[in-house]
């Protein structure tokens, strides 16, 4: 079995998939890192900002970008397999319920929006 | 069938125990017509071009499961396949992976079977019924709830695709845990007690990682991956000790 994620395109995805996690780590790693630097005072702050300007750190964000939208992708196709059958009538569940529980968030998040400006 | 028009290059795993120290491949060129399935295939080549090729299988029509094996390298049924679809080849044929060779294609489904038997894949009745008591009914709403876990044919495509089997013998594997759900889910029965040990085991549901291959290669669509994941909810659920309440014996 040595290997054997290399063998059929379906594993290397897979493995694709969960190394993609290992960059959602770094990121909240670095987010983790302004947080302490903000908590230091302003210079830490000023010196973290300046760290995520520099090239290398834009290149591996835009690399990060990648992996974490194919990790976003794959949860979408992953977790309907997990999810706990609804407890209510698959029925009443119609595409006009689904665009009006949509719109209703997005109402929602507008007024938030609103009265926090 | 229709006249052959085209031929096709089939490289078969042999292995005979008695003669052959390991496995090794031969290949034969086939004629084969557009109809020609790579079941159909394998028979010509077992009528026709050399008789000791062994093989199973019965139905020819994805329903037996009997004819599973490596089709360049992915699990598929042999019936299930048409040739004019892996032209111009050459295709790759061997048997199903993480199953002990008997002979060819053959493979020795033993533990496979001891896996099933100890998920017991039959209703376990919440009372004993009579013939007096009459048909056990269920509304379409309570069939829905397993139909597609009870389209399994025991093909055993999903072991063949799971990494898992391959680096753990003792996982319970996709097609027996997708038979718990089919069981469990049943409105009919009362047996997730029973199959809970097996369930909850580490080489239960637990060592699975959610490859989803199993899902990918089954030919019936039952979905094994989602059986199984499922279950961790319930299993974790078990753990916490939230178990759900037994089901009341129903009225005939």
């Amino acid at each position: 079995m040595a290997g054997w994620w290399r063998r059929h395109p379906a594993h290397r995805r897979y493995m694709l998939r969960e190394a993609s996690a290992l960059f959602l780590a770094a990121y909240a790693l670095v987010l983790l890192a302004g947080l302490v630097a903000l908590l230091r005072g302003e210079a830490a702050y000023a010196a973290w900002r300046a760290m995520l300007a520099t090239p290398w750190s834009v290149a591996l964000h835009a690399l990060a970008l990648l992996f974490v939208g194919y990790h976003a992708l794959t949860w979408f196709q992953v977790m309907p397999k997990t999810m706990p059958p609804l407890p209510v009538a698959p029925r009443h569940i119609t595409n006009a319920g689904l665009l009006l529980s949509a719109l209703l968030s997005l109402a929602l998040l507008a007024a938030v929006w609103v009265a926090g400006a | 069938m229709t006249a052959a028009t085209r031929t096709i290059a089939i490289q078969c795993l042999r292995y005979h125990p008695q003669t052959d120290s390991a496995p090794h491949w031969q290949t034969w060129d086939l004629p084969f017509s557009d109809d020609m399935s790579l079941l159909q295939g394998l028979q010509h080549i077992k009528d026709e071009l050399d008789g000791s090729l062994s093989f199973r299988w019965s139905c020819r029509m994805a329903i037996c499961g009997s004819c599973g094996m490596m089709v360049n390298g992915t699990p598929q049924l042999a019936c299930h396949v048409f040739l004019r679809d892996l032209w111009p080849g050459p295709v790759r044929v061997a048997p199903l992976a993480h199953f002990p060779v008997l002979r060819d294609l053959v493979v020795d489904q033993g533990a496979f079977l001891d896996a099933l038997e100890a998920v017991r894949p039959w209703l376990v009745p919440v009372r004993e019924r009579s013939l007096d008591d009459g048909p056990h009914r269920q509304t379409p709403q309570q069939l829905a709830r397993f139909l597609d876990q009870a389209q399994c044919i025991n093909c055993l495509l999903c072991h063949a695709a799971c990494p898992q089997v391959g680096l753990d013998a003792g996982f319970v594997g996709p097609a027996a845990l997708a038979l718990v759900q089919r069981y469990n889910a049943d409105s009919r029965d009362q047996g997730p007690a029973a199959r809970r040990d097996v369930l909850n085991a580490a080489q239960g549901v637990w060592a699975c990682t959610l490859v989803g291959a199993c899902s990918q290669v089954c030919p019936k669509g039952v979905d094994p991956a989602r059986a199984i994941n499922q279950n961790k909810l319930a299993s974790t659920l078990d753990y916490l000790g939230l178990r759900p309440r037994p089901r009341r014996p129903d009225t005939p």
